[in-house]
């Protein structure tokens, strides 16, 4: 098992998202610090794309700002270094897969290996189409975390069945972004995928309060917020530290309950 | 690896929430493909109310004028809504009603597309939702009016560069949100399979009549056909049954903006690297980190920063070739249609007409070539006028 495993060693999992390069890279870089400080167990890192289909306008424009303030990948690569003096504290990347496939997959996974990565989520790579990446991937030890979605059904557990480091379930239809109710049965979801893996299964999309978060961490192994975190760095920009502090703690706090 | 590949290009690169209905459409278009049923309503759609088979225009005067090969011009201009467009939209909007969808959504860039969408879902009784970026929503003002009066609803995208492009990821997302009632009319030969091979298929009807037309006209095949190409989806339905005929030549002409050595052109083949976005792998406009680029074209309907996986692959063959004509080149050819045959062309085709125009005189007057005119132009009037300088808005 890789480093992953051990965010879900400790009971449930908080898994905070931020992108890289939001509102600067230096800030990214105390960002995941506040996060592991709170409690955070696993940290997602959004490498930016001009183009993010599967997220909604939060994260989009934090995309945007990212890249306009010229962040680079290798840039992202150089955060992960700087990080990794600091903490083990797992690390995934969340991208799409042209700017991988740009950077060369190879070269990407190699990259990923010697910065100390240990996984990466591609929301538009499906089952299907994991040939892109799942050899470089592997040759480098870099888990590929697979989503699994409410329309997924008969495709649970096929995907489960490959699935390394976490499963991803998608709470909800749509892109990422808060909402107010969550209404898809996630225990039948689970409990299919559990029937073939052992790999702890996080639920994200639409996750914001601490009431969704114990409700969540009741049948999940983890939570993922993303948006919500995304929100307090853009109202907050260099002066997010304290705010994101208090509120992984709470969100932290909350899944555990669960 | 998924199906629905042209050599390396295509694929299914669409977030696992659409997995199960990309693969359910892919099922029930290859049922229909093959249903005689469903063929003979469609082409009952197409002859009787788009207007269909539409005429191979001997073009003489601009024969004459260019003093080389005889020019031929594939009139899709006539076809109801104005543009090629509607034979995929009907066949689209047919499909999405035999699987029970209720509720069409499309991207448009120059508004043809969603024109076309909008006419066939008020035709076949859908409720229909157009995404389409808000600068275009300026430049094609009309077109906004034109989807609202046959009942659409029009969503101006304010997201990234506010073109097509934009349109498109808002389009995905929207069909990501709500997928059980809900089919994507894609407007062209791109996204994940099955839509390129379908959206080809629809539009085949193209150089399906224009191939039987051309050989019962002269009793021999052109020695090229000529088309625009964004997405490409008038490109590959005038390409499609010329594939096999060797010695027709296949072009492509794509939008270069003001100049492939410039920032702003949406010149795909000339610029472009392959790269998977919108679904497919193929070929786009992409910087040095993979971010795909904003492009630029004075045509609404070329300003794509991608190309369909099925001509990277005529490309990647050598089958098709791609000739980058920019703005200024167009709007001359715009003109020049308008004043030697009367024929107001919209500024997307006349990409197309501006290489014919370089290429006829080069060639004997034995010679025949046929260029798609995807569609008209009264849509572009106020803008060419703007362009030349004269303040006139619709």
């Amino acid at each position: 098992m890789s480093k992953i495993g051990n965010a879900f060693k400790n009971g449930k999992a908080f898994i905070g998202f931020l992108t890289a390069g939001d509102p600067s890279l230096d800030k990214t870089y105390e960002y995941i610090m506040t996060m592991e400080k709170a409690g955070a167990d696993l940290i997602e890192i959004g490498i930016p794309f001009s183009d993010p289909i599967a997220e909604g306008i939060v994260i989009q424009e934090a995309d945007l700002r990212a890249l306009k303030a010229g962040t680079r990948i290798d840039d992202v690569f150089a955060l992960v270094e700087r990080v990794r003096k600091e903490t083990q504290i797992p690390l995934v990347f969340l991208t799409y897969l042209n700017p991988v496939f740009h950077y060369g997959a190879e070269k990407f996974f190699a990259r990923c290996q010697e910065t100390g990565m240990d996984g990466i989520i591609i929301p538009d790579m499906p089952f299907e189409e994991r040939d892109e990446c799942a050899a470089a991937a592997k040759a480098h030890g870099i888990d590929i975390i697979s989503m699994i979605a409410p329309t997924s059904k008969d495709r649970i557990q096929k995907i489960a069945k490959v699935g390394e480091g976490f499963l991803y379930i998608v709470s909800s239809l749509g892109v990422t972004g808060t909402r107010t109710e969550i209404k898809t049965d996630l225990k039948e979801i689970i409990d299919t995928a559990k029937e073939v893996t052992d790999v702890p299964c996080a639920v994200g999309f639409g996750i914001n309060t601490t009431e969704q978060a114990e409700k969540i961490g009741r049948v999940a192994d983890g939570v993922i917020v993303g948006s919500a975190i995304v929100k307090i760095i853009a109202k907050y920009g260099d002066d997010a530290a304290p705010h994101i502090y208090d509120y992984v703690k709470a969100m932290k706090e909350a899944t555990i309950r669960g | 690896m998924s199906t629905g590949r042209f050599g390396p290009f295509g694929g299914q690169y669409i977030p696992e929430t659409l997995m199960n209905e990309i693969q359910r459409l892919e099922k029930a278009y290859s049922h229909y493909k093959s249903d005689p049923d469903f063929q003979a309503e469609l082409k009952d759609l197409l002859d009787n109310y788009a207007n269909r088979p539409s005429l191979l225009y001997y073009a003489e005067r601009m024969t004459k004028d260019l003093g080389g090969a005889k020019v031929y011009l594939k009139r899709e201009d006539l076809n109801h809504t104005g543009a090629h467009k509607i034979n995929n939209a009907l066949g689209q909007c047919l499909l999405a009603k035999k699987m029970g969808k209720t509720r069409v959504i499309a991207e448009t860039g120059a508004g043809q597309h969603g024109v076309a969408t909008a006419t066939a879902a008020a035709f076949l009784g859908l409720e229909c939702e157009v995404f389409m970026g808000e600068e275009d929503t300026i430049r094609q003002a009309l077109n906004v009016y034109r989807m609202e009066l046959l009942g659409a609803k029009v969503h101006a995208v304010t997201s990234g560069s506010r073109v097509l492009k934009d349109a498109v990821n808002e389009a995905m997302r929207e069909w990501v949100s709500r997928v059980d009632d809900t089919h994507y009319v894609i407007g062209s030969t791109m996204g994940p399979h099955p839509f390129p091979m379908m959206v080809r298929d629809f539009q085949s009807v193209i150089s399906k009549e224009a191939r039987q037309q051309i050989l019962e006209r002269e009793g021999k095949l052109p020695s090229a056909v000529l088309a625009c190409v964004g997405g490409g989806s008038n490109a590959m339905g005038m390409f499609y049954h010329f594939i096999g005929d060797k010695d027709v030549k296949l072009i492509g002409c794509e939008a270069a903006g003001k100049g492939i050595d410039t920032k702003m052109h949406a010149a795909t083949m000339a610029k472009g690297e392959v790269g998977i976005f919108h679904g497919m792998k193929s070929i786009f406009c992409q910087n040095e980190d993979g971010q795909i680029d904003e492009v630029y074209s004075i045509s609404a309907g070329l300003d794509y920063p991608g190309i369909g996986p099925e001509h990277a692959y005529l490309h990647q063959t050598g089958r098709a070739q791609y000739i980058p004509v920019k703005d200024d080149e167009a709007v001359e050819a715009f003109e020049y249609l308008a004043r030697t045959e009367g024929i107001i062309c919209a500024i997307e085709s006349a990409h197309a007409v501006y290489e014919a125009m370089q290429i006829a005189p080069k060639m004997s007057k034995d010679d025949i070539i046929i260029v798609c005119l995807s569609g008209r132009g009264d849509k572009d009037v106020a803008a060419i006028a703007r362009y030349k300088g004269r303040d006139l808005h619709e």
